[in-house]
């Protein structure tokens, strides 16, 4: 039960921050599509979106200042691997429109079609790798 | 529109995503390859994370509904498209292949470079690589006599 609460404040946190993206700037909290659209000449959004990234890095570190703890990261992949699955969820994510958060949470939220397609597909063939992961390497 | 209470909202709403992602696990790639293994030691809580997240912002997407625009520019900026196609599905199914490989998804990367990790720091610039593999691959190169003549290049 320990870690289902903290697990539920947090995606509520997470659903606020995408409220106030969209009631206030109008904008899809979809951190790949704004990581991606930096990469862009500069127009009228490009500092909200930088704001945005700049904020979300202060999150874990903002945490940690609040709770006296950081959150736990056990990173169990090998850097190759990292390196490879990093491509993958880069190239990914801009051919597919959207990651968890785009898709996952917003796309949900808003009842697209697309993001329940997407969804169901990336949580199968990521439900697909960890178990091949773990029967050919475990 | 009010570009300096945009840039404090979105920092704002940043902040708070980071410090969800902080709180609710996603941010331990073994939390997340646990919820992926469903056949193994699954464990359901990071479910609860997508809950709380979707329920929330459903509220305010029903909220949006009823607005003509956000409170600090004029229009909303939301996805129109309805067509379920192959770039949707392929793009969806590499990613999931890249998610539960690492354990990470681009949100937490991005929040964990505050940790200076190696492995973050790798994951995240390999990312970016696969973003800018992307761009190439999709937009004219203006290149050559064989291509079209296009608009100037926007960003995307």
């Amino acid at each position: 039960m320990g870690t289902y609460l903290p697990s539920l404040a947090g995606g509520v946190l997470i659903g606020l921050s995408a409220v106030m993206l969209l009631l206030l700037n109008g904008r899809i909290a979809g951190v790949s599509g704004l990581v991606a659209g930096l990469g862009r000449r500069p127009d009228r959004r490009w500092l909200a979106d930088l704001a945005f990234v700049a904020g979300l890095i202060l999150g874990p570190p903002a945490f940690a200042a609040l709770s006296g703890h950081w959150p736990e990261m056990r990173i169990v992949a090998s850097l190759p691997i990292l390196a490879l699955a990093g491509l993958l969820v880069g190239f990914g994510a801009r051919l597919g429109s959207g990651c968890t958060s785009g898709h996952g949470v917003c796309g949900l939220a808003r009842l697209s079609p697309r993001s329940f397609v997407a969804v169901l597909t990336f949580l199968a063939s990521g439900v697909a790798t960890v178990f091949l992961v773990r029967v050919l390497f475990g | 529109m009010r570009p300096a209470a945009q840039i404090l909202a979105a920092l704002a709403a940043g902040l708070t995503f980071g410090l969800g992602l902080a709180m609710s696990g996603m941010l331990d790639p073994a939390r997340v390859r646990g919820f992926l293994d469903v056949a193994g030691a699954w464990d359901p809580s990071l479910a609860f994370v997508l809950a709380g997240a979707v329920g929330v912002s459903a509220l305010g997407y029903a909220v949006a509904r009823r607005l003509r625009a956000p409170a600090f520019d004029h229009a909303f900026a939301i996805p129109t498209g309805q067509r379920i196609d192959r770039p949707l599905v392929l793009g969806a199914a590499l990613f999931g292949v890249g998610w539960g490989l690492a354990g990470l998804c681009p949100g937490p990367a991005v929040a964990a470079l505050s940790t200076g990790l190696l492995p973050v720091l790798i994951f995240v610039a390999a990312m970016l690589a696969g973003m800018v593999l992307h761009r190439r691959m999709t937009r004219p190169s203006g290149l050559g006599p064989a291509a079209p003549v296009a608009p100037p290049l926007s960003g995307r």
